[in-house]
């Protein structure tokens, strides 16, 4: 567990001052811990599981200003998931899928899982529907992984406003993921 | 997209992150609402004409540092409320303690009085608008701290709202003091209470509605 703490947090303080490999690390590893804390809370529904797993990953993402480096990485973690999963639980009435109480033993960093079902939603598609401005920008950089200089050149944007698109872009994003049933 | 797509998605073409955003955010909101509740004080209700004098009365500063005080506790217990997983800590529970303290030294203030006194002490000549004055000059605040609120990650969001609201009310007091000519310990301890519990109330309301993410 300490030894979980300390490399994830180590990781997140270089991603946040921007080094991106370490941060596709960090996302990586935070991945398979979460999956298997949601697999474990979410019983039998494999694709609620993935679903809320890329909602968790895109929300520590554009909350990842509120990472406060004094604070155990793994609290932060915890406390994010927990919210997520409450609110899924109590704004889609799915009290059902609940096994058993959530409690604050359980823990997010206890275990990993690596194998993938696939989510019920596809990001790619939810992409398609975001404007230009958001689109264009998460399409360059996020995925085909141009600058933002280059990004500018192509869209014909400023580049504040290709930064701005991205932002805009993952939040929205993450609410439209929020939006399906 | 699979989940390791979004992974990788995300991890592209990372900026550094600032911060100590969340810092600046929280502070330009609280100079910017007290300042329009002191002005709002100053322009709209007027100043105590009697100000002066009474700053020189021990009452006086009793008074503004209740304020004061439970304004910055209660900013405390907002900044923590907005990040996942911070703890509360104890200065919250400075609240109960301050608010508590005013209630001792009222009720002191009331046995000690002749019983004919008592009734003005409590209702001195203003208790029937001061709360609701106070709640006015605390909604820029409420505004501006809900807003910042919003851009960083509350988990408990009634608290959010209420601890938001509660802060709020507490500097449109310190503001609204400024223009109230009521120095009674019983006046301040129920009505500027009421005037810090209203926009505290009205936060706890909204929390959940507007701070969701």
């Amino acid at each position: 567990m300490q030894l979980i703490e300390e490399h994830l947090r180590s990781l997140i303080l270089q991603s946040l001052a921007g080094d991106a490999a370490a941060y596709r690390i960090f996302l990586h590893e935070l991945m398979k811990h979460l999956r298997s804390y949601l697999r474990r809370r979410l019983g039998g529904l494999p694709e609620e599981v993935e679903d809320l797993l890329q909602e968790l990953l895109l929300a520590v993402h554009n909350k990842r200003h509120t990472y406060d480096p004094k604070q155990p990485l793994t609290a932060w973690v915890q406390a994010i998931a927990r919210y997520k999963l409450i609110d899924l639980l109590r704004h889609r009435s799915r009290r059902d899928v609940l096994t058993d109480s959530l409690d604050e033993d359980d823990q997010v960093f206890a275990t990993t899982a690596n194998d993938a079902a696939e989510a019920q939603y596809d990001v790619a598609k939810l992409l398609l529907g975001l404007p230009d401005g958001q689109r264009l920008p998460i399409l360059y950089v996020k995925i085909e992984g141009a600058s933002v200089t280059d990004t500018a050149v192509r869209t014909g944007m400023s580049k504040s406003a290709v930064k701005v698109g991205i932002h805009r872009g993952l939040k929205a994003l993450a609410e439209r993921i929020r939006g399906i049933e | 997209m699979k989940t390791e797509d979004l992974v990788s998605l995300l991890s592209t073409g990372t900026a550094p992150v600032d911060l100590r955003l969340a810092s600046r955010r929280w502070l330009l909101a609280l100079a910017g609402g007290a300042s329009i509740a002191f002005l709002l004080t100053a322009g709209l209700l007027r100043l105590n004409p009697t100000l002066l004098e009474e700053a020189s009365q021990p009452m006086f500063w009793v008074r503004e540092s209740y304020c004061a005080v439970l304004g910055a506790l209660g900013f405390v217990a907002v900044v923590r409320l907005a990040r996942p997983g911070s703890p509360l800590g104890a200065a919250p529970m400075g609240i109960p303690v301050a608010v508590i303290a005013t209630w001792v030294l009222a009720a002191a203030t009331l046995v000690m009085a002749a019983p004919q006194n008592r009734a003005p002490l409590i209702l001195g000549h203003t208790a029937a608008v001061c709360p609701f004055l106070i709640a006015f000059l605390a909604t820029p605040l409420l505004i501006a701290l809900l807003w910042v609120m919003r851009s960083l990650a509350p988990t408990r969001l009634r608290w959010a709202g209420a601890a938001s609201g509660f802060t709020a009310g507490s500097i449109g007091a310190l503001a609204y003091s400024l223009h109230c000519p009521e120095l009674a310990p019983p006046f301040f301890a129920i009505w500027y209470l009421l005037g810090m519990l209203i926009p505290a109330a009205i936060g706890a309301w909204l929390g959940p509605r507007l701070l969701r993410w």
